[in-house]
Formats: C-alpha cells, structure tokens, sequence
C-alpha cells in the first residue's frame, strides 16, 4: 500500500506487486495473500506432526499390553496430539482462509493491519517449537520430556509435571498473543474495510462466521492466559491457587481451562459453518437459504457458547442446581446449530446438485459433524454423563465434532478456493479418492470408539483389558486408512498448484461472491479500488 | 518378517472371532443400581431418537441428491426463505418438535435421574470412603475403622513382553472393596495427590477423586458378584493402571469379611502407614 511505501516500511506492499525474492520476502510479507499461504502451510505441517504422533498412539493400542510406547511417553503424544491439533492446526488454517478469502470476499485491498498481521503469524513457529521442543529433546534423552497431562491440563496434575509443562505454558501464552492479534485484525477489517454498499447483513456467511470466531478468541484466549500463569506461579512462585491445602482450589482450574475449551469448539465451527454455506449454494446453484437466521445463529452460538462450559465436569461433583443449569442450558445450543443444519439442508433442497470434490467435503461435513452434534445430547444428560464421560464415547463424540468441521470443512473450503489461488482446477478424480478414503478411514477410526467406550474403556490408558480388544484393532486399522488420505490431498493440493486445465474468473458456475469477480490466480492486490455494491 | 506375519494373523483371528471373545460389546454392561438401570434406559432412549432423526435427516439428503441433481437436468428452485405464513410453519415445526425432545422426552427423566443421582444421604446404610492415590485406591469403613489398599496384580510380563494375558488384565487387584448387596452404600471420595475418577460402569457412577475435597454419590447393588472399573482421570504415569475392584455379597459374607478386616486391623493400618509418607511427599512437591 502507499501508505506503506511512504514510510519506506516492508517492500513485500508495493502498487507494481513487485517484492523481495527468497525467505525475506516470507518473513517481511505484510500481503495477506503470503501470510494466509504461511499459515495454511504451517497448519498443514502441524497436521502431520499432531497426525503422526496419534498414530503412534494408535499403533500402540492395535493390541492389549506394551508393545511400542511406555506410559511416559503414550501421555506426552495424546497431550500434544490434542494441543497441537487445535492450537496448531485447526486454527492457524482457519486463519490462513480468513487472511486469505476475507478482503476478497468484502471488497478490502488488504486486511486492515498488515503488519500486526505479519507478527500475529510469525509468533507461531516460536510457539509450535515451544511447545514440542520438550518431547524431541526427551526422546533423545534430555530433560522429562513435553507436557504429559492431557490437553486439558487439570490441577494438580499439571502441577507436578515436568518443566514440559513450563514450556507449554510458554507457548500457550505466545499462542494466545497470535489469536488475539489475529482477531483484533479480523473484526477492525470487517468493521472498517467493506466495499461501499456492502452493509453487515450483507457480508458474506464467512465474514459473519469468522467475526463470531475473532469475538470469542478475544474473550477467551486472555482468560486461559491468566490461569496458566496461575499454574505457573502455583509451580514455581508458591502460590496455591489450585491447592487445597494453602486455601485453594483444584477445580477452579476446571471453570478457568472450560471457559476457554468450549468456546474454543465454537472457535473452530464458526468460520467452517461460514465458509461452506458459499459451497452449499454454488453446487447447487441456488442462492443461500435463510442467511439472516444463520447470522443471528452464529451470534446465538457464540453467545451461548460462553455460558455452558461445565458440562465438561458433571463427575467433579457439582451441586445439583449448577448440573440442572449446564444440563439443560447445554441442551439450548440445539437450537441454533438445527437453524444451521435446516438452512443447509433447504439450500441444498431442489438444487441443481453436483458432486464436485469441495461439495463432496461440504456434504461430508454435514452427515458427520450432524451425528457428533447428536451424540452432544446424549452428553448433555447430567445423569448418563459420567458413563459417556471420559471413556472413549466421548473420544468418538467429539472427534466427529472437530475433524468433520475443522479438517474436512477446511478441505471442503481450501478446494473450493484452490482454483482462485493457483488458477488451476483440481484432480476431481483424486480428489473423490481422498474424499472416501476420508470417510471410510474416519468412520472406521470412530465408529468403534463410539461401542468401546459404552463397553467401559477410559480415555487416556496406553493399555486396556481384553474385552476392548478388538474394537481398537479396528479403530486402529481405520486410523492408518485416515491418516494415508491426507497424502492424497496434500499430492492433489502440490499438483493443482503445478498445473492444470486452466480456471476461468468464476472458476465453478454456480459460485457468488466478489472473489469470483477477479481473475484466477487473484493478483497480489486484488481491489486497489473498492468494488461497488447494489 | 516372522512378526508382521504373526501381527497379520492375530488380526485375522482377532476380526474373525465374534462369537470366541465376545469382544464386540457395543452397549453398557448389565446394570446392577438403580442408577445404572435408569442410565441405561435413558442412554438407549436417547440412542433411539437420535439415530432415527439422524437417518431421517440423511434420507431427506439422500432423496435429494437422487432427485435434484443437475446432471438429470433438474432445474434449481430460487427460494431463499419462507415466504408466506404457512411456510413459516413448516419452517418452525422441527424446531418445536426439537423443543419437545430436548425439554420433555430427554429434559424431564433426565431432571429426575440427576435429583436421584445426587440423593446421597436419603437411608444410606453404609459409609465407604475412597481415596484415590497414585497408583492404587484406598478403602477406609470409617464406622468400622477399616481400611485397606487395592492395588493392581496383573503381573508386569503380561503387560511388557506378551505373556499370556489372563481373563482379567489389568482389572485384578490384591484387596477389593466388598460391599453387602442390597444396602444402599454412600461414598466418599478423596484424593492424597491429584485428581482420580472412581467408575465401575456396571454401577453406572463416577465421581472425581480431589485431593483436598471430599465429594460423594451412592451405589445400591442388587446383585451379588465381581464388578470391575479402572480410573477414569488422567493421573499420570500408571494411569492406566489403577482398577476398581468390587466383590458385592450377601450380608452374612460380608459381616464376616469385615470381621476378618478388624481382626487383621494392624497389618492394615500398616500398609495405611506406608502410603502415607508417600502422599505426603507428593503434596509436598505440589505446594
């Protein structure tokens, strides 16, 4: 931008679109275009870190007794695998498409703070080493190795964990300043940077959702902040927040980590529930249905979202009143995610349907991600909830949750916007094999945790009686099919980028949106002046 | 070679073997509580309604993507929304119907199972404190002054170099907890170091173990036998490693169980000694 040019600031903002070559262009980059590609790649890479040590965890479980994996390390790999796979994944990619798809799709030449954008990603590398730093340094015989207790961090157990758990943190404070950052720059480009004519009600689906995202982050992430810091003063400066005997309280770390860990499912739903009604209605070349009610829907489940985080805890021992309130204030968020799914359905609905890859992953996406919304109620009841809770029933709930939306909503995104990046269309044949390998190896994966759990297996053991025995064989067997079809996409992903039958402006023919009104590949600035909307 | 042949093979027979293991369990155990009675009853109708708006849901999918596909030149509608007051109506008919199955079919016998799952004290006949520590759970009879320590006893060759596994590995202890059938027992839990969850599914409870704090529920067996559970919150290393042993009994058996307890009562509070220090240290580390 001049504005940019004026002060003689990062080159990589220049009106010729000309740049710096080599890493420095990457590392000054203040075009959202770059930073959206960086943090696509770097949650990719993620992917197949937090991938390849679940799968450790499922080669260890493929039969009873210890074959692969001591105790030490099986908790060091499904802590990571959780925090690296929400922190490092899920988020960096939905950011990546936000930073990305947002100023083209509002009618902005950028998004409103280029540089606070270019720190917000580059503070994540530093923080994914951070936090995984521990574990390789232990395999190699250094130190007591990453943070061992879970995702969910629960006093005093974090209390007692080795300095792994300084290190995550560290990183979950430097996570927390990249979100934050990152949402700040959401909501002041979507409030200040639309196109003339383009009200709020009538942004995009995706802006709707993703500001939604950007406004829990921001009330979350500083509170998840200060209770790690808690944990860290009770760790080393003597406190005892989370110590009964100097006056405090294990469970308080519970309302702290859930405040911010239900949220964080809505953090993760939000810009995929925007993202894929545009997919919804360009394969069925019908416009989208009901878009005020998915708004309001967005707001209803943001807000809700903040005010039931203690049904992760009905077996801590909560009073009656307070299990009543989260029961059935959990059961209320129904509600708005059926205004969702009934919107996508009546989209659908008497449409002119086709069935190209991004709508196969759209499609996908609704099947799975409807049946862990399900399952959600048969978690809500406070009573049955601590047979679900805690066992594998709840592993297989709420992964058909998070992978239907945030990995297969991403894909269903990434390939819907990959012909507007790379100017190619995509290997449809390639891509309907990832996507039932996809679903094959995810239901495989799943379906039998769903039975292992009711049939009593806890989480989190690195090894389980006989009786489980083989249900986790399957689920093994399945997990090795999901995780071979994230090599077909990442190969369908390199080869759109290398080639292809060329893709026209409106690369699908049912696609809306100002970002289809720009060539394909989009070029480096793509509206130097604003678009006008009727 | 030798190994990814004898890996195929189990996977072969292990697959195969339906009705020999039994392995394919894909419901809750037998409840032997009112509680798991009524858990279960809810589970299976929870599970009923939600598969059947589950598959109505993807036939209405399945219908239309049979039908309004556009290679069979099917021409998209325009809607956007409902448009008159009778659409409206179809419109808000499922969500009155969701209203209905979250609030009355789901919400009232799940209002009645918590106020019964929380109703700890009502005719209680039997205290038993449980405390959780790393890695092993402590039974004290505090009217009795019983108590006594239940530790794994899978021999560690089971677990570490593949010998034959028994018919209950990892889910055998030294001392399980006996209790007499058909009392209406209270429990009280604990922790001496970081957080545990005591769960034996058959008796459809689990309450967390908090160091510091004590939090209860109830059990009423009505069936006497051996019911196994294991730890159900991540506390550590030996996680995996620490089950919940129950042996339920008449009420003579477990008189003179609790008998033969006292008469042992030393060699008990010995063992108690033991963990003691141990704990301690822990809690130490902790402050």
């Amino acid at each position: 931008m001049a504005h940019d040019m004026a002060h003689g600031l990062p080159v990589g903002d220049s009106h010729a679109g000309g740049y710096k070559g080599g890493w420095v262009r990457w590392l000054e980059t203040t075009n959202h275009k770059d930073i959206g590609i960086m943090y696509l790649i770097f949650g990719f890479v993620m992917l197949f870190i937090g991938g390849g040590m679940i799968l450790t965890v499922r080669l260890e479980l493929f039969q009873p007794g210890l074959q692969f994996v001591q105790p030490e390390l099986f908790n060091q790999l499904i802590t990571l695998h959780g925090l690296v796979m929400v922190f490092g994944f899920a988020m960096p990619v939905a950011t990546g498409l936000a930073n990305y798809m947002l100023p083209m799709m509002i009618g902005a030449p950028d998004m409103a703070l280029p540089r606070l954008n270019n720190w917000g990603f580059w503070i994540l590398p530093p923080a994914a080493i951070m936090l995984t730093l521990p574990f390789f340094l232990g395999l190699m015989g250094v130190g007591p190795g990453a943070v061992d207790t879970g995702w969910t961090m629960y006093a005093p157990l974090s209390i007692q964990s080795g300095w792994g758990m300084d290190f995550a943190i560290f990183a979950i404070h430097m996570l927390g300043v990249s979100s934050i950052l990152g949402s700040i720059n959401v909501i002041v480009t979507i409030l200040n940077m639309r196109a003339p004519g383009m009200t709020i009600m009538k942004m995009p689906l995706f802006a709707h959702g993703f500001l939604m995202t950007a406004v829990l982050l921001i009330t979350i992430m500083p509170v998840f902040a200060g209770g790690v810091t808690m944990v860290l003063m009770d760790r080393h400066f003597d406190t005892h927040f989370f110590n009964a005997a100097g006056g405090g309280d294990p469970v308080l770390w519970q309302h702290i980590f859930w405040f911010m860990g239900h949220p964080e499912v809505y953090v993760l739903l939000l810009p995929i529930a925007g993202a894929l009604p545009h997919v919804f209605s360009a394969f069925a070349r019908k416009p989208i249905y009901g878009y005020k009610a998915q708004v309001y829907s967005f707001w209803a489940i943001a807000g809700l979202g903040l005010v039931v985080w203690a049904h992760h805890m009905f077996t801590s021992g909560m009073s009656l009143g307070g299990q009543i309130y989260f029961m059935y204030i959990t059961m209320a968020i129904s509600f708005p995610l059926a205004v969702l799914f009934f919107c996508w359905i009546a989209t659908v609905w008497q449409g002119s349907i086709s069935f190209e890859t991004p709508m196969l992953f759209a499609l996908g996406f609704l099947v799975l991600f409807g049946w862990g919304g399900l399952t959600g109620l048969a978690l809500s009841d406070a009573a049955a909830d601590p047979q679900y809770h805690n066992a594998y029933f709840l592993v297989a709930h709420f992964h058909y949750a998070f992978y239907p939306s945030a990995v297969m909503g991403a894909m269903a995104a990434i390939y819907y916007w990959l012909p507007k990046w790379t100017g190619h269309m995509l290997n449809e044949t390639m891509g309907k094999w990832h996507f039932w390998v996809t679903v094959v190896g995810f239901n495989l994966t799943f379906i039998p945790q769903f039975f292992v759990g009711l049939a009593g297996m806890p989480r989190r053991i690195p090894d389980y009686p006989v009786m489980f025995a083989e249900w986790n064989m399957l689920s093994s067997i399945g997990a090795f099919i999901l995780g071979a079809s994230h090599l077909i996409f990442v190969y369908n992903v390199y080869k759109t980028i290398q080639g292809g039958e060329k893709a026209g402006d409106k690369a699908w023919d049912g696609a809306e949106g100002l970002e289809w009104t720009v060539p394909s590949p989009a070029p480096y600035h793509t509206f130097e002046t604003p678009p006008v909307i009727n | 070679m030798r190994s990814l042949y004898k890996l195929g093979l189990s996977v072969v027979l292990a697959l195969g073997s339906f009705a020999a293991w039994a392995g394919y369990a894909f419901n809750f155990p037998e409840p032997v509580t009112p509680i798991a009675r009524e858990t279960l009853h809810m589970h299976n109708l929870v599970m009923v309604v939600i598969l059947v708006l589950f598959f109505l849901v993807f036939g209405l999918l399945i219908y239309s993507f049979r039908t309004h596909r556009k290679d069979a030149g099917y021409k998209a509608a325009t809607f956007s929304g409902p448009v008159n007051r009778k659409q409206w109506l179809w419109v808000l008919s499922p969500f009155a119907l969701l209203f209905f199955i979250d609030y009355v079919v789901f919400g009232i016998p799940a209002y009645h199972a918590v106020v019964m799952y929380e109703d700890t004290k009502t005719d209680a006949e039997l205290v038993v404190k449980v405390t959780g520590s790393q890695w092993l759970w402590e039974y004290e009879f505090p009217a009795e002054g019983v108590s006594f320590t239940s530790r794994l006893i899978t021999p560690r060759d089971q677990i570490d170099s593949g010998a034959a596994k028994g018919a209950h590995y990892l889910l055998e202890v030294d001392n399980p907890l006996v209790l007499p059938v058909g009392k209406k027992v209270r429990f009280i839990t604990t922790s001496n170091d970081v957080i545990h969850s005591w769960w034996v599914p058959a008796f459809g409870v689990k309450r967390d173990a908090v160091p510091g704090f004590l939090r209860e529920f109830w059990a009423t067996v009505e069936k006497t036998g051996t019911y196994r559970g294991q730890c159900s919150e991540l506390c550590g290393k030996e996680h995996g490693f620490m089950p919940v042993v129950v042996n339920v009994v008449t009420e003579e058996e477990f008189t003179k169980w609790l008998a033969g307890k006292k008469a042992a009562a030393a060699p008990a509070a010995a063992s108690t000694a033991v963990i003691a220090p141990a704990a301690k240290a822990v809690l130490a580390k902790a402050q």
